[in-house]
Formats: C-alpha cells, sequence, structure tokens
C-alpha cells in the first residue's frame, strides 16, 4: 500500500495528463490543452456525470490536494480518468484538438484497416454513442468507410464515448483533402477460377447500387470521390453499360421498393418478388 | 532401414504445431502417398524427392546414418537437386550435410503447402478444416458489424511467394489480415484462392452468423425454408451486410449526406437487398418472361435487351424447370457440393 501511495505522489508533483497519456492502452488520446479543461464553460454538465467531479478534476489539473486512503483515491482517480475521457470526446472537436488528432491519425497511431483492399489506411478512433458506458471504441476507416473492432483487448474496453460518434466526420468536414480516394476494388469468392455464382450475384447488385449513387452523385454535380476509370477495369461494369438508363432506373427502383417493402412485414411482400414466397 | 532414430512426432504435425502455423491442417500420409495428388509439384519444388521424403518420414533411399552430419558437399547446396547431387552421395559416409539440410526443409515446407492448398479443397481436407472452423482456429472477422463471426484462411493467389495468407469473412464476403503479425510470414498460396469459397458452397447448412437468435429474426422462416438462391441458403449469403448492418456517418446525430463532399460513399460495398430474391436473376428472369417466351428465339432477343443475365440463357421455359429450381435452385453448383452435405 505504501507502494501505491508513493507511485500516486510522483504521479500527482508530475503532470497527470502527461502520465495517463503515455501509459499503457490509452495511445488513442491526444493531451487536452490546459486552458481547455480550466474554463468551466467546456466541462459544462459534467459535474452530474462524473463522481467527485471537483477533485476528479483537480486531479487532472494537477491541483488535487486531498488527504485521503487508498480506497477514496482509487474512486478519484478513476473518476479523474472519465472525466478527462469525457471533456476528451469534447475536445478533439475543436480546432485545436483536430489538430492533435491529425497527427496522429498521420502517424497511423490509431492503426492501420485490417481489410486487405484498404492497403493499410490509417484508421481513426469512433464511438458509436455519445452517452458513456455503452459501446467501447471501434476503429473508422475512411477508405471503405467502415468500422472495425480493435485488435488489442487492452483497447478494445475503452468507452467509445471518450471519441464521440461525431469526431471523424468532422475531421474530414475541416480537412477535405485527407479524404482518400475511393476504390471500387474488392474482392471476388472464386473456386477454381470461377466466381461463385451467389456472391458474383450480390456484386452484380452492389455495383448496380453504386453506379446509381454516381449517377445521382453526377446530377447534383457532386464529386464521386473515385479514382476515375477505374469502372473500366471491372468486368462487372460491362453490366451495365449497354443498358438503357431507363431501364436501370426502373430496376433500381424495383429493387429499392422491395427494400422499402420488406423493412418492417416481410409476408406482405410485393407482388412482383413476393410471387415466389 | 533403421526406424529407431524416428522422431516420436511426425515431421507434419511437428510442422503444424509450430508458431504461425496454427492455420494449417494436417495433411494425411495417405493424401500424399497418392501421386495423382502432386501432378505437377515436381517441377515447382526443389529437391522434390528429399522434401518428399522428409515430409513422409521417409529414411533417404541411400541409407546412411543422420548422426553423421559432416560439413562437406557444401557445393550441394547450390547445385544439388536431385541426381546431381546424387553423385557425390555415393560417397561412404554421405549423409545430409546441415546446410544441405536447411534447403530440403525449406524445399519440404513448400511442398507441404502446395500439397495443403490441394488438399484442403479435397473431401477429408475440408472436413478436417470444419473442424478447425468450428474451434474458432483461424480468428474472427474484424469488422464491427460482423459480430465476431469467424474467418477462413485463404490466399489471393494461387502461386507461392506472391502474397501472405489472408482471412475471408463468410459474413462479409471480404479479406482481411490476420492480426497477428506472425501469420505475415505464411504464404498465402498454401491455402489458395479456391477453398474459402468451396467452404461455404461445401457446408451450405453451416449457420454463419454466430448469434443464430438474430438471424432468425431478421429473416422470416418461410422464405428461408422455400430452398437456395444461387446456390446457398439466402440467410447465409452475406449475413453481416444490408440495412442496419452499415455503418452511417453521422455529426451530432444529423445524418452526413450523400451529397456533402465527405458524404458516404462506400455503401454499396456492405449493401445488400433486404429480400434475397432479388438476386435470383434467373427466376426473375424466368417469372418475368416465362409466359410469353415460348421458344429459345424468342429469349435470346428479349435477353439482350434485359442487359443478357447469363444464367438464364438457353433454358427452355415452362413450369417444369421453375419446380426443379424450388429444389436445387438450378445452380451449378450443387454439384459442388459433393455429397459432403449428407455428412452434417
Amino acid at each position: 500500500m505504501d507502494d501505491y501511495g508513493s507511485e500516486s505522489d510522483s504521479d500527482y508533483t508530475s503532470y497527470w495528463r502527461d502520465w495517463f497519456i503515455s501509459s499503457r492502452g490509452n495511445e488513442y488520446f491526444c493531451e487536452i490543452d490546459e486552458e481547455y479543461l480550466t474554463d468551466r464553460f467546456n466541462l459544462t454538465g459534467l459535474n452530474t456525470e462524473v463522481q467527485y467531479y471537483q477533485y476528479a478534476l483537480d486531479l487532472v489539473t494537477d491541483v488535487f490536494d486531498l488527504d485521503c486512503d487508498d480506497e477514496m483515491r482509487e474512486t478519484i482517480e478513476k473518476s479523474a480518468r472519465h472525466l478527462y475521457g469525457l471533456v476528451h470526446a469534447r475536445y478533439i472537436v475543436t480546432t485545436r484538438g483536430l489538430a492533435k488528432m491529425l497527427e496522429k491519425y498521420k502517424k497511423a497511431d490509431f492503426g492501420k484497416c485490417p481489410r486487405v483492399m484498404c492497403n493499410s489506411h490509417p484508421l481513426l478512433p469512433m464511438g458509436l454513442s455519445d452517452i458513456p458506458n455503452l459501446k467501447p471504441v471501434k476503429l473508422y476507416c475512411a477508405r471503405c468507410e467502415d468500422i472495425y473492432n480493435p485488435k488489442s483487448s487492452r483497447h478494445a474496453s475503452i468507452d467509445g464515448a471518450y471519441f464521440g460518434t461525431s469526431f471523424h466526420n468532422i475531421l474530414f468536414q475541416v480537412y477535405p483533402a485527407l479524404i482518400p480516394p475511393k476504390s471500387t476494388e474488392r474482392y471476388v469468392p472464386r473456386v477454381y477460377g470461377f466466381k461463385v455464382h451467389a456472391a458474383a450475384a450480390l456484386v452484380r447488385w452492389q455495383n448496380l447500387m453504386r453506379e446509381d449513387m454516381r449517377r445521382r452523385l453526377r446530377k447534383m454535380e457532386v464529386e464521386s470521390g473515385f479514382k476515375d476509370g477505374e469502372d473500366e477495369d471491372l468486368d462487372e461494369a460491362e453490366d451495365d453499360d449497354g443498358e438503357e438508363d431507363e431501364e436501370l432506373q426502373q430496376q433500381i427502383a424495383e429493387y429499392r421498393g422491395a427494400n422499402q417493402h420488406h423493412g418492417t412485414s416481410f409476408t406482405g411482400g410485393e407482388p412482383h418478388v413476393g410471387s415466389v414466397a | 532401414m533403421s526406424t529407431s532414430s524416428g522422431t516420436p512426432e511426425s515431421w507434419i504435425s511437428s510442422f503444424c504445431s509450430l508458431l504461425g502455423h496454427e492455420y494449417f491442417a494436417e495433411v494425411s500420409e495417405e493424401f500424399i502417398e497418392d501421386d495423382f495428388n502432386l501432378t505437377g509439384l515436381q517441377n515447382q519444388v526443389a529437391m522434390y524427392k528429399e522434401a518428399l521424403e522428409m515430409i513422409l518420414d521417409v529414411e533417404p533411399e541411400d541409407d546412411e546414418d543422420d548422426e553423421d552430419e559432416e560439413e562437406e558437399d557444401e557445393e550441394d547446396v547450390s547445385g544439388g537437386d536431385g541426381p546431381g547431387g546424387r553423385a557425390h552421395g555415393e560417397r561412404r559416409h554421405h549423409s545430409r550435410v546441415a546446410s544441405d539440410l536447411s534447403v530440403i526443409e525449406s524445399s519440404a515446407e513448400m511442398l507441404y503447402g502446395l500439397i495443403h492448398q490441394r488438399f484442403i479443397c479435397s473431401r477429408a481436407g475440408i472436413q478436417q478444416m470444419s473442424e478447425k472452423y468450428e474451434l474458432g482456429h483461424f480468428g474472427v472477422c474484424p469488422r464491427a458489424n460482423c459480430n465476431q463471426t469467424r474467418t477462413l484462411p485463404v490466399g489471393l493467389s494461387d502461386i507461392p511467394g506472391e502474397d501472405t495468407v489472408k482471412l475471408f469473412c463468410p459474413s462479409c464476403l471480404d479479406v482481411y489480415v490476420p492480426p497477428n503479425s506472425r501469420f505475415q510470414t505464411v504464404d498465402g498460396a498454401f491455402f489458395g484462392r479456391t477453398f474459402g469459397a468451396l467452404f461455404l458452397l461445401t457446408f451450405p447448412e453451416y449457420d454463419l452468423s454466430r448469434t443464430a437468435a438474430e438471424t432468425a429474426a431478421n429473416l422470416p422462416r418461410s422464405a428461408t425454408e422455400q430452398g437456395m438462391i444461387n446456390g446457398m441458403y439466402p440467410h447465409n449469403i452475406a449475413p453481416g451486410l444490408g440495412r442496419l448492418k452499415i455503418y452511417e456517418p453521422r455529426i451530432y446525430g444529423f445524418k452526413v449526406s450523400e451529397y456533402a463532399r465527405s458524404g458516404p460513399r462506400m455503401q454499396w460495398l456492405r449493401d445488400k437487398p433486404d429480400n434475397m430474391d432479388v438476386l435470383d436473376e434467373a427466376r426473375n428472369f424466368a417469372d418475368e418472361h416465362g409466359e410469353h417466351g415460348g421458344d429459345s428465339d424468342d429469349d435470346d432477343e428479349s435477353m439482350s435487351m434485359n442487359g443478357g443475365r447469363p444464367t438464364a440463357r438457353r433454358r427452355p421455359a415452362g413450369n417444369a424447370r421453375l419446380r426443379q429450381r424450388q429444389r436445387h435452385n438450378g445452380s451449378p453448383m450443387v454439384v459442388d457440393v459433393n455429397g459432403a452435405e449428407s455428412e452434417l
């Protein structure tokens, strides 16, 4: 117990935030500025969220000066970590916070996308909820726009609310130049070189969806972000090339129609597709 | 031939228990001993004969003592493939020289890998891999919406030396890099391109998503019991994709618009029709054109107008065909089931 006391004493004398972000498992966090932490406006509402709020804040800002037993100290320590996480979620969407996280993103501090076709694109931490203690942190890949579980279990236990649901999207709104080019490259399951029917049919359908999206974007004169000319390489693209635009539209409307109908009740299906069931 | 020096563990099982070799199945000796299964491998592997002997734990034919491993015959290392090296081997005390041995060892690993690629597509092999799969030896999908679906080891090429082993997730039909770096030394060709897809076709009954209750809730039984679509059960076609399984970017609770520059562009990759019947292109075509498309000429004509779904081409129209499709969907993949279905 003496050991613990002396250890936390040294923490107290050093900067708590330094210790926090450099300790193992906290690699995803960036350091929050002193000024940001001391501005009460930034902490609005957190006093009801965090136990021993004042002590925790004191600990985070290195002005903690309370003689208490180890148990109490541990509780406050835990509260301080929670408070830091919640402030962190707010801080990283500020200009300075975004810049700090951007540096970490460039260094791939948050890991790399496990998807083979993403070629180790760096990830960003994100939460699926802004309410604490609901969902652990996930990692977002801007290339495939999907979310992944962290590789290591010590990261998988971090609360997702410490990063929030908005941060990674705001980052790319603020730094649009960083949006990676999208790719239509994908894995196609094959058996002895032949495509598998079920998967290939799904791929054809997905390509149809993609072309539909690109058509919508073209109509609105929005950049699609896909590498130019990539579709020509895809053998699936041939399917759509010769087709009449209207027919395609009609097909898509049909598919989407099926989507809407089956959202709530499947049995009531549209007559066209329902004829099978 | 003395068997006294034989190790208690076979070469194959010691190879499979090495760190990083957790994905490998133990190829049965009968499979290796059948020359037919090794067709063409002689040209792909250096020191083929020695490597094969090593894999099968057979003492070399020119029987010598394995204890005397002398540091001679160094030149064998470079030019020592097969008969060329044999000439030196006529010497009385010759045995596998240490450096020679390491060459043979690496050849044996290459040969084993290539045999393994073929073995896991055989009936016995795929069965063994399914046991490993059930035990979760191949890890789980890192994608958050796949709910820890177990993955399968695959290669992106059948030619050795091109890429390392990857993990194929049957839930999102995508491939991922294994999380542990020790698998980054394992050649993908040792698993091959075929295994992942063949596995799904061989075991169509597998409930791919571990949370079976969830699958049952999302998909009405009436539709799934109807039969297969495109050779697979609808609930097993990419269960991790589709609505509610696609990540939707939001800022302060508001969806990021598609028309924003940073808006979603890749949702198609994780999309899937809500009603999988949409994907049954052949049947949809038949339903649409079945009544009036009596003869094949008519069929072909309307086909070209519709962009030509090749699956429906040259099939006589009529109810008999539809009924047949109810059973096995008219899919050529039924052949690939190979009777393994009955074992489940």
